[in-house]
């Protein structure tokens, strides 16, 4: 079952930067710069995610960190080089779906079969059992019929986690997906990454507990605008290193140079 | 006057008001449906902006050809589309947001179609332009009304899905790796193309009249989007026989007298529908769950 989705994921038109990078690569960052009216959000960033690694990325507010998620996720326009090789799922930070909207609880989880089935494709009973096997994963069997108008924004949240649950895609960027819901749903979500992981997916996730990134993600990316530390979470969320990350942030000069390489 | 008379006998009786029948159903098939995801997308005015951006175009067409069909309506759509297009790239290339840019081209285009009209026509025509005659409807613009109404059915038809995600969670369409402009353009296009059907029949300004009413009025009676479109449909085709009537009854102009029609079923319907005023109040009541 999970290998028939794999290889739908695979011959679904893929993400448009999607082309093979090698085997252990998953998604490689070049250089990739982002700016927001001349400043940079995220600068000079290089490196890459490996196959099957579960990474958490930390930072100070305003480090960039749903910034270079966006970017991954193709949602922004930056300059460098993003090379995912393969399809994406994304969870954003707040829920920006429009609530005034008619839909169900249901039909937005069933939306997770876009990438498979787009305009044409049949939706059949496997299809739909997927979907609410997602719900009641997260605690909302009960609401597939509700309209997302009544939901409250954490409830909101769950449901697009259930629709990532959906998507099943082999890379998975979460934006603080433990935010905005309760402690009891942080677990599941926890045991969810656990599975996914694995599985052999790749996970980025943005994190701002530093004793969640220690305790559940092996690998972690400090960012500061630039990338302050990337490896091991232990060895990148040392003490010095989450100081010199806030300096970063903190020094903000309104006439600073321009940078050398656009 | 018996019923017949007054029900049937108009339209039994002269194939001009037959022929304005038929060809105000093929317009509400069409206009419907979009009127109701414009209004979804929260752009409820800009099928107003897109019908006064269509002038100018209609105008340079009617000095070159009269009143012909296809030089009012090839120039309508190149207008409206062009209007469409630079709204769009401007706010794509610049800080000002779609909205704003909308306005501005189409009120550019507006007051070019009028200096056009009134310095090469006179202002029987520019009433013309306006507000049409759907009791002139020929079979030209039947073909153009019903194929339009065609086109625009099958091209839902066929990007339903992507069109209802491009409009809910734009963001998620864009993650999966699609641009959501081909919905957007396409449906841009439709749009004008609609209200470009509607010209002959309810001339520019009334054209949007049969896509907005029966858009709002059905938002007021379904919660779901199939729904809304079955009962904007429903509202479109009422108005369309009652203003005919009316207007045949009566001797009044009848692009107007359908907008009217159109009109009071949605202030009937903000007052008594489910999702009205009345409706609201009845459901001050709640569940225990």
């Amino acid at each position: 079952m999970q290998r028939d989705y794999d290889e739908q994921n695979r011959k679904a038109k893929h993400h448009f930067r999607t082309r093979p990078i090698g085997v252990f690569r998953m998604i490689q960052l070049s250089n990739l710069t982002v700016c927001y009216q001349q400043r940079p959000a995220i600068h000079h960033i290089s490196g890459r995610f490996e196959r099957g690694s579960h990474t958490a990325i930390v930072g100070p507010n305003g480090a960039g960190k749903s910034t270079l998620l966006k970017a991954i996720a193709g949602l922004l326009p930056a300059t460098g080089k993003i090379v995912a090789n393969e399809a994406i799922g994304y969870l954003p930070q707040l829920a920006e779906i429009d609530r005034h909207f008619p839909l169900t609880v249901a039909e937005l989880a069933l939306s997770g079969h876009w990438l498979r089935a787009g305009n044409a494709g049949q939706l059949d009973a496997t299809a739909s059992a997927r979907a609410l096997a997602a719900l009641e994963r997260m605690g909302l069997a009960d609401f597939a019929a509700r309209s997302v108008a009544t939901l409250s924004g954490g409830q909101m949240q769950r449901v697009r986690f259930a629709r990532l649950i959906v998507q099943d895609t082999p890379i998975m960027l979460l934006d603080e997906p433990f935010n905005s819901v309760d402690s009891r749903t942080a677990g599941i979500l926890i045991e969810v990454l656990a599975e996914w992981h694995a599985a052999g997916k790749t996970l980025v996730t943005v994190v701002h507990d530093l004793g969640v990134a220690r305790a559940h993600f092996p690998q972690a990316l400090l960012l500061a605008r630039e990338v302050v530390a990337w490896g091991p979470s232990d060895e990148a969320l040392q003490a010095d290193n989450l100081e010199r990350a806030q300096k970063l942030i903190e020094h903000w000069h309104n006439e600073a140079e321009w940078c050398a390489v656009p | 006057m018996t019923l017949y008379e007054f029900l049937i006998s108009p339209f039994s009786d002269f194939a001009f008001m037959r022929r304005a029948l038929a060809a105000c159903i093929a317009l509400s098939a069409g206009c419907a449906p979009i009127g109701v995801l414009l209004i979804m997308r929260r752009m409820s005015l800009m099928g107003d902006a897109l019908s006064h951006a269509v002038l100018p175009g209609a105008a340079v067409g009617f000095i070159f050809g009269g009143f012909a069909l296809p030089w009012l309506a090839g120039g309508g759509i190149a207008a409206g589309l062009l209007v469409a297009l630079l709204a769009g790239l401007a706010s794509r290339f610049t800080d000002l947001s779609e909205d704003a840019n909308f306005a501005g081209f189409y009120l550019v285009a507006l007051a070019l179609g009028v200096l056009l009209v009134s310095q090469w026509g006179n202002s029987v025509d520019l009433i013309h332009l306006l507000f049409g005659s759907v009791l002139a409807v020929d079979d030209l613009s039947m073909l153009m009304v019903s194929g339009i109404a065609s086109l625009t059915l099958l091209w839902l038809a066929f990007n339903y899905r992507g069109l209802v995600l491009e409009c809910a969670d734009p963001f998620y369409l864009q993650s999966c790796g699609k641009r959501g402009s081909r919905y957007h353009l396409g449906f841009v296009a439709l749009t004008v193309l609609n209200l470009v059907a509607g010209f002959q029949a309810m001339g520019t300004l009334m054209a949007v009249g049969l896509m907005m009413l029966p858009a709002a009025t059905s938002r007021l009676w379904a919660g779901t989007l199939p729904g809304m479109i079955l009962a904007a449909w429903g509202c479109g085709l009422l108005s369309a026989l009652s203003g005919l009537m009316l207007s045949y009854h009566l001797g009044l102009p009848s692009g107007p007298a359908i907008v009217l029609f159109a009109g009071l079923c949605y202030l009937l319907s903000l007052l008594f529908a489910p999702h009205g005023w009345h409706g609201r109040w009845r459901a001050r009541r709640h569940r225990k769950n």
